[in-house]
């Protein structure tokens, strides 16, 4: 099987070989689409592994042991509940309604980050600065 | 007829027994009860909006340093504060730029951070930098001082806004063919997307069209401290086109206010940053109105579908004002998320958080009921006659 990760490297640990350790010791199969590491700075790699399930799984639990943040959601956007004031200005800039109202009667905005394509305009848009991208 | 005095509510408070609804609420127990028997009942409906109020600022006064300064310039954060007042008192204004801000020279520009943003740090209770300069006078010899601060080292934080709580708003759309950066955040070309500002149906001015009850002196919450109406606002219009029932379907009336700032809640006061036009500060405002009368409770019930909004097209009625208006929408239409103008279906953005607006309603409700919030008769009316004057551009000499 395959799956699509994103791992985030927090500033001290990009300096580890990772991946090799992962086709070497977990037998699989990478595939980079998105990286950024840099030393002594925050990290991140977005890549497919293929492999038995177990493989898999036995990989990623060998990730998370560094210290890494590993998700399966590949979206480097994230919306900031707290800094979000729930205006709306959002809605017409954002072409799949990943930023959506949750509920009509208070107009509450939700954000759905598997409906996101990363256009990033709401960054450009949010008046609160509520939406930020990794990449 | 009145049914009630602005003490009979006040005592009803300190005992706690009053009867306190928001607008929204209002509306639903209106229908319910009828307006007769709710007008015997409900003795108060809280209001509130939350958005971005341009007209905002504070009043800060530092204390002394030794040796003294009297400050001529000073720059919070390095954003640029007005010191043509008494030696270390300031005025931080919303929309001032921090210096060195490119502005618009990259266009459009980001406006990360200006006025707004000091005044919503300095509400959160965080370190911010003051830099000043004076020429030295024989009583104020110090000609240059860099410190830390909070609020808590400040004598005073007072917020002086001059022009608050827009009655009601203009729709902004883009009829050209290129994107447009306003006040309004950014307008897609051909009428792709709009704009709105205003609370609705909860929003103060709206459910007191003929300013019945607000008037100067009027007790505000403002951003959760204990604040007061100090005058009309600025550009305050109350003569302008009314629909039924009284209600402005253009900007109209307007409030000045001003509040303690060291008791305000960080949430309500939120730094603004509008891609190609500026900076500015968000703000929470809930103002309550005492239900003196059966018609003043019938106009608390105003909704959203019978609040009518000016659509303005943005790329050249409003900067050259030719008064034009493309049609107007109700506060309903434009919560369905896509409205029509002129045949072409738009989406609809708004600036103006409902979900904030309820929220502030709501603890300005709950502090009533608990006695904690008191009423006030204005000490006078806001002026019901005026209109907004326009600026001539005349020559030197007087004709």
């Amino acid at each position: 099987m395959t799956k699509k990760v994103l791992f985030y490297f927090p500033k001290s640990e990009t300096e580890k070989p990772i991946v090799y350790h992962l086709v070497k010791d977990y037998n699989l199969i990478i595939n980079i689409f998105r990286a950024k590491v840099t030393p002594e700075e925050y990290g991140y790699l977005v890549l497919d592994v293929t492999g038995t399930e177990q493989d898999i799984q036995r990989g990623l639990d060998f990730v998370k042991t560094f210290n890494v943040d590993v998700s399966e959601s590949t979206i480097g956007v994230t919306w900031n509940a707290e800094k979000c004031t729930h205006c709306g200005n959002c809605l017409p800039h954002c072409p799949t309604r990943a930023l959506t109202i949750a509920d009509p009667g208070t107009r509450r905005i939700e954000f759905k980050s598997s409906l996101c394509v990363e256009c990033l305009s709401c960054l450009e848009n949010c008046p609160f600065g509520a939406c930020s991208s990794l990449f | 007829m009145p049914i009630r005095t602005y003490e009979e509510i006040n005592a009803r408070i300190e005992s706690k027994k009053a009867v306190v609804l928001t607008a929204e609420e209002v509306i639903e127990y209106v229908d319910r009860k009828g307006l007769e028997q709710a007008a015997r009942e409900v003795d108060v409906v809280t209001t509130a909006t939350f958005g971005p109020m341009c007209s905002s600022g504070c009043f800060l006064n530092f204390g002394h340093s030794k040796p003294r300064i009297r400050m001529t310039e000073a720059w919070i954060d390095d954003v640029e504060v007005y010191c043509g007042i008494a030696a270390v008192d300031v005025y931080l204004g919303a929309t001032q730029l921090r210096q060195n801000d490119p502005a618009n020279l990259d266009y459009p520009g980001e406006f990360r951070y200006g006025g707004g943003h000091v005044i919503e740090k300095l509400v959160a209770g965080e370190r911010l930098q003051l830099f000043a300069l004076s020429y030295g006078t024989d009583e104020y010899p110090r000609r240059e001082i860099r410190t830390y601060f909070t609020i808590k080292d400040l004598n005073q934080a007072i917020m002086v806004n001059p022009r608050n709580c827009y009655q009601n708003y203009n729709v902004a759309v883009n009829g050209s063919e290129r994107p447009l950066y306003t006040y309004l955040g950014l307008l897609k070309p051909n009428m792709q997307n709009l704009t709105y500002c205003s609370a609705g149906q909860l929003s103060p001015l709206l459910n007191d069209p003929l300013y019945e009850t607000i008037g100067i002196g009027t007790s505000v919450w403002l951003a959760g401290a204990r604040g007061h109406v100090y005058a009309e606002g600025t550009q305050h219009a109350p003569t302008c086109a009314r629909g039924p029932r009284d209600v402005p379907i253009e900007g109209a009336g307007t409030l000045a206010l001003t509040g303690n700032m060291k008791d305000m809640k960080p949430k309500f006061i939120r730094g603004v940053s509008l891609i190609g036009y500026g900076v500015s500060l968000a703000l929470g405002v809930g103002i309550p109105i005492p239900i003196l009368n059966q018609e003043i409770l019938r106009r608390t019930t105003v909704r959203d579908r019978d609040i009518l909004a000016p659509v303005v097209d943005y790329s050249s009625d409003y900067p050259n004002r030719t008064g034009k208006i493309l049609c107007r929408l109700s506060y309903a239409d434009l919560r369905r998320g896509e409205v029509t103008v002129l045949g072409r279906k738009v989406e609809v953005g708004s600036l103006s958080s409902y979900e904030m607006a309820l929220e502030a309603a709501s603890l300005l409700r709950d502090e009533i009921r608990r006695g904690e919030f008191l009423l006030s008769r204005p000490s006078s009316p806001l002026p019901r006659s005026q209109s907004l004057k326009p600026l001539e551009i005349r020559d030197r000499k007087r004709k």
